[in-house]
């Protein structure tokens, strides 16, 4: 059995990807997921592994440079937090305008702007909405434990792979910083080249014996063709959301109100939740893993037999509209939300859930 | 058992470093362990803590309400934290620069000469193994063994000789608390 460890969720990210095989990282330092670049530079996998760490001269270079690596169907990542992630948006778009699989982190701080080094929630808009310009989405999974940042590494990657397009690991600070026991998936060779051409026939590997090239691109000049694209990757964002959907409830079997939360502070919820049934309060939790493709529908059947929902959030009320477009007006959604660093404690949620629904005792 | 503990002072004394090992020691003693520390410019001299959380059950939220425990290294988290301490719970602070000493009276207030213990010890790189071990003798959570394998995970093993020191500054720190 692996051997169970202490360390920070950025920490278990390195871990991951070296385990996973990953072919190249590629990023740049900011607070707070520096770790992340200093845990893969401390293992040095290129003497082992053949993994390449790079540290590069600046955000955008990064996700080029996973864009290149992509393009060949190597199994690329990079890292940020908020206004570094901001920098790269460009380079996300291309991404999935080309069509291709990487994995990017982003260990939310406060903004807007340079913000603050303190844990958020401020870029599930980003994210989910698409932060970088055109139609277009990226598979969003949310970490509550440091065991999932380990575990959506290999999923986050598989994922892309599997839908040919871009998949982030949003976290919030609090889990990138925070320290606690994890089992480590087991070592996997990095693929060879002939692995790697069976796998993505699509990527530039060399012409070889096929009778054309690989081209990547997201350019297309002829609107038809390009209408044609779009079309395309709309069937693969269908196709996604019809499998991918990934979310946890927790107390909702005979909930009367429902707090949905995601990452780090569903489980400041949880804690809230467990006090609240101790009081008779009957309040569940659901908690998106992925927050896009979002459980619409697990919230929309919910919403049939409760009586409100409230989100809790660090940062203004994003989620919530989600949340309430799943609703679509049968009962009533507030947000509560803490910004710029600030966290909540588990009492603050009880008195939130209160102060918004007055006729609970 | 859980025990939700933070430990509260300047940056540079060792909180985050203390936190750890005592985290490292409930992974050695099979607890399950959170550390969640306030980062950022508190490591830059400001005031720096860390909640950690050991418990024979999985733990759901790293960031509580109040605590059990308290360590609290100087007047601005003495200020801030010891309302905090669930009644019946237990404050441990370094009476070193405090000039408003606890007040409250339902909570186990130990004052604990950790600065001055290592002064006489001769080393101030110390002080943090003198409160863990104070800690540990008012709350024994887990056992002096498993602090000791927790300090040889997060060693490096180049410091592997300074354990026997930190060793005895354990036993310091538990002596000044009999």
């Amino acid at each position: 059995m692996e051997e169970v460890k202490l360390m920070k969720g950025n920490e278990a990210i390195a871990h991951a990807a070296i385990r996973y095989g990953f072919d190249g990282y590629f990023g740049y330092p900011i607070t707070p997921q520096s770790e992340v670049l200093e845990t893969l530079e401390e293992l040095m996998p290129w003497e082992t592994t053949g993994m390449v760490v790079l540290q590069a001269e600046s955000e955008v270079a990064a996700i080029n440079m996973v864009y290149g690596g992509a393009a060949s169907g190597k199994a690329v990542m990079t890292s940020s937090s908020s206004p570094g992630v901001s920098l790269k948006q460009e380079g996300i778009s291309y991404l999935a305008g080309a069509e291709l699989p990487a994995l990017i982190l982003n260990v939310m701080r406060g903004g807007p702007g340079l913000g603050t080094i303190q844990p958020s929630q401020a870029d599930y808009f980003q994210a989910t909405k698409g932060g970088g310009h055109g139609d277009y989405h990226l598979i969003v999974l949310s970490p509550a434990t440091v065991q999932e940042m380990a575990d959506f590494v290999g999923l986050g990657m598989d994922l892309a792979f599997k839908y040919r397009t871009p998949a982030m690991i949003l976290a919030d600070g609090i889990v990138g910083q925070m320290m606690e026991k994890v089992v480590l998936p087991p070592f996997r060779p990095r693929r060879t080249a002939e692995q790697i051409a069976e796998q993505c026939p699509w990527a530039a590997t060399g012409k070889g014996n096929r009778k054309h090239r690989n081209v990547i691109t997201s350019l297309e000049m002829d609107s038809a063709r390009m209408e044609e694209n779009n079309h395309r990757f709309q069937r693969t964002y269908e196709e996604i959301r019809k499998n991918e959907v990934r979310f946890k409830e927790y107390y909702t079997d005979d909930a009367e109100y429902i707090i949905v939360a995601f990452g780090t502070v569903a489980r400041i919820c949880l804690k809230a939740i467990e006090d609240a049934r101790k009081q008779g309060i009957k309040v569940g939790l659901l908690r998106p893993i992925t927050l896009w493709p979002f459980p619409t529908e697990a919230l929309a059947s919910l919403a049939g037999r409760v009586k409100g929902m409230l989100t809790v959030e660090l940062n203004a009320g994003q989620m919530v509209e989600d949340v309430r477009l799943a609703v679509n007006g049968r009962i009533p959604v507030y947000h509560f939300g803490r910004m710029g660093g600030m966290i909540p404690n588990p009492g603050e949620v009880l008195d939130a859930l209160r102060a918004n629904f007055p006729e609970i005792k | 058992m859980k025990e939700e503990i933070i430990i509260a002072g300047f940056g540079g004394q060792g909180v985050l470093s203390m936190g750890k090992i005592l985290a490292y020691a409930g992974l050695m003693h099979d607890l399950e362990v959170t550390w969640m520390p306030a980062y950022g410019p508190e490591q830059r001299g400001g005031t720096a803590n860390v909640t950690v959380i050991l418990s024979d059950s999985s733990i759901s939220s790293p960031i509580v309400d109040s605590y059990d425990t308290a360590v609290i290294l100087n007047q601005q988290s003495l200020d801030k934290f010891e309302r905090k301490v669930k009644p019946g719970g237990t404050l441990l602070y370094d009476p070193y620069g405090i000039h408003h000493a606890p007040t409250r009276t339902d909570i186990n207030i130990v004052p604990v000469e950790a600065m001055l213990k290592s002064v006489e010890l001769k080393n101030a790189k110390t002080y943090n193994m003198i409160l863990l071990g104070a800690l540990l003798a008012k709350r024994p959570i887990v056992p002096v063994e498993a602090v000791i394998k927790g300090l040889r995970k997060t060693l490096p093993e180049r410091h592997h000789h300074l354990i026997p020191l930190n060793e005895q500054a354990i036993e310091a720190g538990m002596k000044l608390v009999e």
